[in-house]
């Protein structure tokens, strides 16, 4: 279980299930025809294709802005030849758990925006959902089209052990990632097409195709014929805006811009070179309070005007729905035991981390005595800003979050140090672990849930780093699951 | 199509363009240069007024046209909103915009355009070095346009897109003759002095059409028959003739996607049958410099009436 009190506890190696590979330990079977694919090969010529992938990377323009850095800097993220392989078995169970899990979510999203029965039931406190600056009450009664909020999500997945798997959180608002999933699995079958021969991995480049199906057939009620899916992207300027034009390509969809839009005869149309035309359903890459300046955020240029009015209407489809990104609230996350068995019934198949809510005194007690030992999340944050790693942070560093902890308990969750599994990473001097995590898609529409085997393997390129997100200098992985 | 992503295909075949045009002008004010060294200042003024860059360049260097300061202007200076890299950029954000109606190909030729000559003209270019970075401007834009051709399908978009490129070349094969239309007025023109053979083989130069010439005409230059030339001679590609019959090919394969006849189109046609259809003697007779400016003028208009028609912006 959780080993999280502190540094130098060992860790899972999903290669060698050692501490570090070569040390004595048998390649677990997943691994094993990689590996001996591995051995024989030579290392140079792997070291060649590694330098040919970045540059596959560089021309195809999969780079991602840093925000407040020179525009022209366009930075990669570090992309690793060494796959992560998940067998067959693995990947069912997690399957399992992740399916029940994204049901929920929907059930719950349904309920709070309705009758609130988990509410009045007492299992989740009110204070956390009308409080939440996630909430969006003007969502309440509304019955998004197919009834489907999470049309994508992202759920986030870290492994201790050979059978011990956590969520770590939920990403419902607009999960990013996809393209490098994609774009990963192209890179290793350009460059190694005879491994592909030789060990039968699962497809993903499904995706796409599953996504406009998906979207389809949530089309709203006033769609004529086959849906007209679209993209909203707030530009070329956002730092996701090579995954957005990119899924948009692979979709067959048009990818617009806010200033492409606006409400014509109750519907939202694009502006085409021969006039505006209506759309279906909109993917949108713009968060909720950017989506519509007349009944949002006054001062946003990114949404539509009256987009909301037609929403209500039943004019267009708004994926994922309005306000579901409170179910990415990591105080919310806590309770997600309890919310899976309120509306399936079941227990968990996959467990949470075991989480202290802050805004309790006596957790946050408990967190302040534990301090250099935790974790410790802002409730809305993402991207691995404002976080303590207790562990890797220096005296200094802790003090000075203790002082914000204590001025704003409200804003934060902690949770123990988790002795992330590591898989290992190609290097010049051989293979060397890294901490990893995984974020499986997720999509959802009437006629079911689809998860693309496998997902985004992020991982930490520096040694002993448990920090994953690109934004953090972490890399990726192609990762594999293996067929029966 | 989406009005915005026609309208990013037009300016990322506008700059394309742009950017070759004025590697070429370059690299004719850098042969003069080197082989007339009195002139060369008001040689690289004129190069400069040619490429539309003369008051950025005044502002930001006043009048001192050095060789060396203008070449480095024209490729590279921050300070000058039309330099190769600022124009070469812009083409990669509008490619980046229309990403989704580009193949991956010429996506990735724009990208690798951009990602060489950011490379090649991060520091100043040494004079030595000028002919391969102007080489390697022509090789990559000539990697796009193979790309292009070779993949793109033959619908709205690539109509949007080849538009682009014949407006711009038509307004700069026109500016080469504003700038220099004097020398070819027929009073001033002193047949056979070396002088203006060398100013009429810059003309060529900047058109990459100095062989053509030759080939079609013999040793004999003549400011009518270069006039011509660049004006009439509908097999020469960067003729305003050829570029008129090309954006009115493209018009019209819109107007057939479409089932539309819009004012782009019936401007575009007026264009050309009203200034082109005559022999070159009448256009001289009604004022080279007067011609030029009207076809400058009417250039621009047409290319507002396709951004209106076309509801590139709203």
């Amino acid at each position: 279980m959780l080993r999280g009190k502190g540094w130098g506890i060992p860790f899972f190696d999903e290669m060698t299930g050692q501490a570090s590979p070569g040390q004595g330990g048998e390649v677990r079977s997943p691994y094993r025809d990689y590996h001996d694919w591995f051995d024989r090969e030579d290392a140079a010529r792997i070291q060649r294709k590694a330098q040919q992938a970045e540059a596959f990377f560089r021309t195809t323009g999969i780079t991602f802005n840093v925000y407040g850095e020179d525009e022209a800097d366009e930075r990669l993220i570090p992309f690793d030849v060494v796959p992560r392989i998940i067998s067959a078995g693995e990947w069912r169970r997690l399957s399992r758990g992740i399916e029940q899990r994204v049901r929920a979510l929907n059930a719950f999203l349904h309920d709070i925006y309705h009758r609130q029965e988990i509410l009045r039931a007492g299992r989740v406190p009110v204070d956390l959902i009308s409080r939440n600056e996630a909430f969006l009450p003007m969502m309440m009664g509304m019955d998004p089209p197919g009834g489907v909020y999470t049309h994508i999500s992202g759920i986030d997945i870290v492994r201790t052990g050979p059978n011990e798997f956590y969520v770590l959180e939920d990403n419902a608002r607009t999960p990013s990632g996809v393209s490098y999933m994609l774009e990963n699995r192209e890179t290793m079958l350009q460059m190694f097409p005879e491994l592909f021969a030789k060990i039968s991995v699962r497809e993903v480049g499904d995706y796409p195709l599953n996504l406009l199906k998906s979207l389809s057939a949530c089309a709203p009620p006033k769609c004529n014929g086959t849906p007209t899916v679209a993209v909203l992207t707030p530009g070329i300027h956002n730092s996701a805006y090579f995954e957005h034009s990119f899924i948009a390509d692979q979709m067959g969809a048009e990818l617009v811009e806010g200033h492409d839009l606006r409400v014509v005869d109750g519907r939202v149309a694009m502006r085409t070179t021969q006039g505006y035309t209506p759309i279906d359903v909109i993917y949108r890459r713009v968060d909720d309070d950017f989506l519509d300046p007349l009944n949002f955020r006054p001062d946003s240029m990114l949404g539509v005007p009256g987009i909301w009015d037609v929403y209500r209407a039943g004019g267009i489809t708004i994926a994922n729905a309005p306000g579901t990104g409170i179910a990415d609230d990591k105080a919310l996350y806590s309770y997600m035991p309890d919310i899976i068995e309120f509306y399936t019934g079941e227990k968990a198949l996959l467990p949470n981390v075991p989480t202290w809510r802050c805004s309790d005194p006596d957790h946050l007690k408990e967190v302040l005595d534990r301090l250099p030992e935790l974790v410790v999340k802002e409730v809305h944050g993402s991207g691995g800003y404002g976080m303590l790693v207790g562990p890797a942070a220096s005296k200094k560093e802790v003090a000075a979050f203790r002082k914000k902890l204590e001025a704003n308990p409200g804003n934060y969750i902690a949770q123990p140090t988790l002795s992330l599994s590591t898989v290992p990473i190609f290097t010049k001097a051989g293979l060397a672990p890294r901490h990893v995590d995984l974020r499986p898609f997720v999509l959802m529409s009437p006629q079911g849930i689809t998860i693309t085997p496998g997902g985004l393997t992020r991982v930490a390129m520096t040694k002993g780093s448990l920090v994953v997100n690109s934004s953090q200098g972490g890399g990726t992985k192609d990762t594999w699951v293996l067929e029966d | 199509m989406l009005g915005k992503t026609a309208g990013s295909l037009f300016w990322m075949a506008r700059y394309l363009e742009r950017s070759e045009n004025n590697a070429r002008l370059i690299d004719a004010g850098f042969r003069i240069a080197l082989t007339r060294s009195s002139t060369a200042r008001s040689e690289w003024r004129s190069v400069l007024v040619t490429a539309g860059q003369d008051s950025y360049f005044r502002q930001a260097h006043g009048d001192d046209y050095m060789s060396q300061r203008v070449v480095d202007f024209m490729l590279r200076d921050p300070a000058n909103p039309s330099s190769i890299l600022s124009v070469v950029k812009r083409a990669r954000d509008n490619a980046r915009t229309a990403r989704t109606y580009l193949t991956r190909e010429v996506w990735e030729a724009v990208n690798t355009s951009w990602m060489t000559l950011g490379a090649l003209l991060k520091r100043q270019v040494r004079e030595d070095d000028l002919p391969d970075v102007l080489a390697a401007i022509r090789q990559n834009n000539a990697l796009v346009r193979g790309a292009f051709s070779g993949t793109m399908l033959r619908n709205d978009g690539y109509n949007f897109a080849r538009l682009g490129t014949f407006l711009e070349r038509a307004d700069n094969t026109a500016r080469i003759l504003d700038v220099k239309y004097y020398l070819l007025l027929p009073s001033v023109a002193h047949i056979g002095s070396s002088i203006d053979n060398v100013q009429w083989e810059t003309i060529l130069r900047s058109v990459s059409a100095h062989r053509a010439y030759h080939w079609l005409y013999g040793t004999e230059i003549s400011a009518l028959k270069i006039a011509e030339f660049l004006i009439l001679y509908k097999q020469m590609p960067r003729s305003l003739a050829f570029c008129c019959d090309q954006m009115n090919d493209n018009l019209g394969l819109l107007q057939r996607a479409y089932g539309e006849e819009t004012d782009a189109i019936r401007m575009g046609s007026s264009m050309c049958r009203e200034r082109l259809s005559r022999p070159i003697g009448s256009i001289f007779d009604g004022g080279l410099h007067e011609f030029i400016t009207d076809f400058l003028r009417a250039n621009a208009a047409l290319a507002q009436q396709i951004e209106r028609d076309y509801r590139f912006v709203e």
